[in-house]
This record gives structure tokens, C-alpha cells and sequence, in this order.
């Protein structure tokens, strides 16, 4: 088996240079790439394009790369969360593309597939359509939307082995397999690092073949966003 | 011109909203439990943000229904306990939350891809404005919120049935229930149902908005004025049970 194994975040981030398109796996605060999201802060690249459904919050998160200006232009779902987010796109210093989230999802689907677009209803007659080739199938309109094409594609995952192989845990698998799928260069950094031959191949969520770095990340703080809970029954 | 009437349908209405603040309307948990009636059983359900959230206290003993999170999993649960919150586990608004016996957990692709394909039989969303000819805007207020549309999008331009939960007015006391939406759109010609602390709503194929179910204590009168669009009503609309 090919080793994918780097030493660090440091490492495998190391050729991500100024002007890079990056994938940014995560749900919210849920599983993202803590790590290299880390790294990439220390190393200040600048000037990156950055796809993530999310921008983190205002102190974690892609919210640490804003908050230095490494941003260019984000293509996202949904940024609520980031007042300096915010504030960048009111005044102009961020470029922001929103698009549907399912849009999102699937046009990193059709990169990781090897199909050049996909069709749509998502957006039709909206702003998101405007500029955008629509076709009718049976009635119905649909948007063209291309896969997105990123230099690099940065997920985070549960377990991983020594060849790239990847399992999620629970809802923190969100965008991350999808992503993984759609990056010229993908990263993965797991919580436990494995040899090949102790994942069993009918629960990997994603082959090997779509990972080319893989390491052992360290200290997840995996902050909750919204803590809710109930009580217990009196 | 067509923005000067709409000032004008939405000054009356605000007039009116003052008045009606004295009156018994629906609160939040009213329009939830009066939309918890919609929900049969075996349906797979998709909840937004807000008021549809509390849709899901409402939900008839015997009625089984299996709720969608958007971020990627189908069977959600109540709210953890305290001390069992996993940060690995949580609903689209960011919540922590819980999986129940059945549930399953998937990607963001497949997680839309069974909303286009219309697997889910009901979804359940709050909205700024709605139109009478069933376009829904909820994702911007230009120059002011930047927030996103989320996955609204692909909701309304997939989902087969589609209830809107939402205020009658908005803040400033404006009708939400509008002949055309003023904010930029989310989907067009989607909705079908809304329901308000005034009342139940058809959205009519041919356009414009009827009246199926008054909230208690509220007239067909009151409704009329606090709605700036189309409004059909029958001489005998039935009082909302709830």
C-alpha cells in the first residue's frame, strides 16, 4: 500500500502558497480541519479562496484565517455566525459568493465524480440564478452549476489508515467526504491514525484513492456552537 | 406605483397590528402546535430554524415521523442531557442533539440529494415574506443581513409540500402575506400552506391567499387588513382548533 503519512499539519499544508482555492470541510464548528486550519494561521498565506459551507466564528474556525486577512473571497452557504465576517463584507475587503447548500454539496460531488456540471431547481428565478444557463426537463426548470474546481481540498475525519482511508464520526462527516472527493490535493487530518489492515474495508467512508496527505492531528477543542440540553425528568 | 400602493396596504396594516396586540392570537408554540396537525403518520419531515423547531414538541402521541437534519442526518433526537452533549452531533442550527433507535447519518450531497428527489414528504419553514402567487423570500435583507440562504433554497425548489410557519407582520408591524415579495427571493411559485397567529392559509394556484382557519378570536376582518395581498375568505371560516 502507498503511505500518505506526513508528520504534521505543517507539513502537509506546506506547498498551499498565496492565491490557492482551498476546501474546507465542516458543518459550523463540526467537524473542521482544527489543525490545518491552525497551520495555515502560522503560515499566513494570503489571498486564498476558501469553499466551506461555514466561515467559523468570529475566534475559531476560518474565522482565525479572517480575522488576518488571508481570505480573498469565500464561497459559502450560510456565514451568520462572524460579526469580522461581517464587517470585511460590508466594507468591501471580502469577496463573498453564497450559494445553496445543496448546490455547495453537489458541485464538490460532480468534481469528485468527474462530471464537468450538474442540474439543479436550487435557485431558479432567484439572484443565484442570474448569469447562469437553465434547462427544462419535463417541465421544470433547471440551473447548470459547475463542479467547483480547488487546488486543494482540507477535511477532517475520525479514523484514518497509513493509505488515506477515512472514517467519520456521527454528524461530523457533513461536507468533509464530499470534499475529499473534489481536490486536486486533499488532506486529511484524523483523530486516530491507523495501519492499513486495521479499518475494515466495508466501513471506510472514503477510499484512499481521493487522500493524498494524511496525519495524526493533536489537541481537537471541537467547540459546540449552540449547547442544548434538556433537563432531566423530575 | 405598484410601491406606492404597498406602502399604503402596509401603513393600514400596521395601524391595525396595533390594535390587534390587545386581541388572543397564536403565540409562536400556537402556530407550532396548529402545524404539528399537518404531520401524518410515516412522514419524513425537514424542520428550518425558528418557530418550525417547536413543531417537533407537537407531534401527536402515535404519530411516527422521522425528522431530517439537513447537515446530515435522518432520526433526529431530543436534546442531550446535560454532561452527554457531543460536539460530533448536532442538528442545522448548530444545536447538540441526540440520534434515536433507526436513525442514519449521511453527507451533505446525499443529505440534499434526497431532498431533490423528493424523498421527504414534508418541509416545514419560516419566511420574511410570501407572495400570492407562492414565492418565498427568508435569506436577505439587502445591505443589511448577509447571513445566507442555507439550504432554503434547495428546500423550496424540491420539496413536494411545503408549510411556511411564520408571523403575519413583521416587526415594523408590515404584512408579511404580500401580492409580491419585495425582498430577493428564495424560491418562486413554492408555497402552498402558511400558517400565522391569525390564521391557516391556502396559497390558490391562481394566485392570492385563502382563508381556511381563523385563530381564536381573530375576524375574517382583521385578517383581511392585516394581509396585503389577495385574500379570499368564505362567509363561515371555521375557528382554528388547537
Amino acid at each position: 500500500m502507498i503511505n500518505k503519512v506526513v508528520a504534521n499539519a505543517d507539513v502537509a499544508i506546506a506547498d498551499i502558497t498565496n492565491g490557492k482555492t482551498l476546501m474546507l470541510g465542516g458543518f459550523g464548528l463540526c467537524g473542521i480541519p482544527e489543525n490545518c486550519i491552525s497551520a495555515l494561521v502560522k503560515k499566513g498565506v494570503k489571498d486564498l479562496t476558501c469553499i466551506s459551507n461555514n466561515a467559523g466564528v468570529d475566534d475559531f474556525g476560518i474565522g482565525l484565517m479572517l480575522q488576518q486577512r488571508q481570505v480573498k473571497k469565500m464561497i459559502s452557504s450560510y456565514v451568520g455566525e462572524n460579526a469580522e465576517f461581517e464587517r470585511q463584507l460590508l466594507s468591501g475587503e471580502l469577496e463573498v459568493e453564497l450559494i445553496p447548500q445543496g448546490t455547495l454539496a453537489t458541485r464538490c460531488l460532480a468534481a469528485g465524480y468527474g462530471m464537468p456540471a450538474i442540474f439543479t431547481p436550487a435557485g431558479v428565478g432567484t439572484e443565484v440564478a442570474e448569469g447562469k444557463e437553465t434547462r427544462n426537463f419535463d417541465g421544470k426548470d433547471y440551473l447548470m452549476e459547475y463542479a467547483f474546481d480547488a487546488d486543494f481540498a482540507i477535511v477532517k475525519a475520525w479514523k484514518g489508515d497509513t493509505a488515506g482511508n477515512l472514517i467519520f464520526r456521527s454528524t461530523s462527516r457533513n461536507f468533509n467526504p464530499v470534499m475529499a472527493m473534489a481536490g486536486k490535493i486533499t488532506i486529511a487530518e484524523v483523530e486516530e491514525l491507523v495501519e492499513v489492515g486495521e479499518l475494515d474495508p466495508d466501513h471506510i467512508h472514503t477510499p484512499g484513492v481521493y487522500v493524498h496527505r494524511i496525519f495524526q492531528g493533536k489537541d481537537y477543542e471541537k467547540r459546540i456552537e449552540q449547547r442544548t440540553v434538556r433537563k432531566l425528568a423530575d | 406605483m405598484v410601491e406606492q400602493s404597498l406602502s399604503a396596504a402596509r401603513k393600514s396594516s400596521h395601524q391595525l397590528i396595533i390594535k390587534l396586540t390587545n386581541q388572543k392570537m397564536l403565540d409562536k408554540n400556537g402556530i407550532a402546535k396548529r402545524i404539528a396537525k399537518e404531520i401524518k403518520d410515516g412522514y419524513y419531515v425537514n424542520l428550518g430554524i425558528g418557530i418550525p423547531t417547536l413543531v417537533a414538541n407537537y407531534i401527536p402521541e402515535g404519530v411516527n415521523v422521522v425528522l431530517q437534519s439537513e447537515n446530515g442526518l435522518l432520526g433526529m433526537g431530543p436534546f442531550p442531557f446535560e454532561g452527554e452533549e457531543d460536539p460530533d452531533l448536532i442538528n442545522a442550527g448548530k444545536q447538540t442533539i441526540t440520534t434515536l433507535p433507526g436513525s442514519s447519518i449521511f453527507d451533505s450531497a446525499m443529505s440534499f440529494g434526497m431532498i431533490r428527489a423528493q424523498k421527504i414528504d414534508l418541509t416545514i419553514l419560516g419566511a420574511m415574506e410570501v407572495s400570492e402567487n407562492g414565492d418565498i423570500a427568508n435569506w436577505k435583507i439587502p445591505g443589511k443581513m448577509v447571513k445566507g440562504m442555507g439550504g432554503a433554497m434547495d428546500l423550496v425548489a424540491s420539496a413536494k409540500n411545503i408549510i411556511v410557519a411564520m408571523q403575519h407582520v413583521n416587526k415594523a408591524g408590515e404584512s408579511k402575506l404580500l401580492p409580491s415579495c419585495t425582498l430577493p427571493l428564495t424560491g418562486v411559485k413554492c408555497i402552498k400552506k402558511i400558517v400565522t397567529e391569525l390564521g391557516v392559509f391556502d396559497v390558490l394556484p391562481e394566485g392570492g391567499f385563502k382563508l381556511l382557519e381563523r385563530a381564536p378570536g381573530v375576524s375574517v376582518d382583521e385578517i383581511r387588513k392585516a394581509t396585503a395581498g389577495k385574500l379570499y375568505a368564505d362567509d363561515d371560516v371555521p375557528e382554528m382548533v388547537v
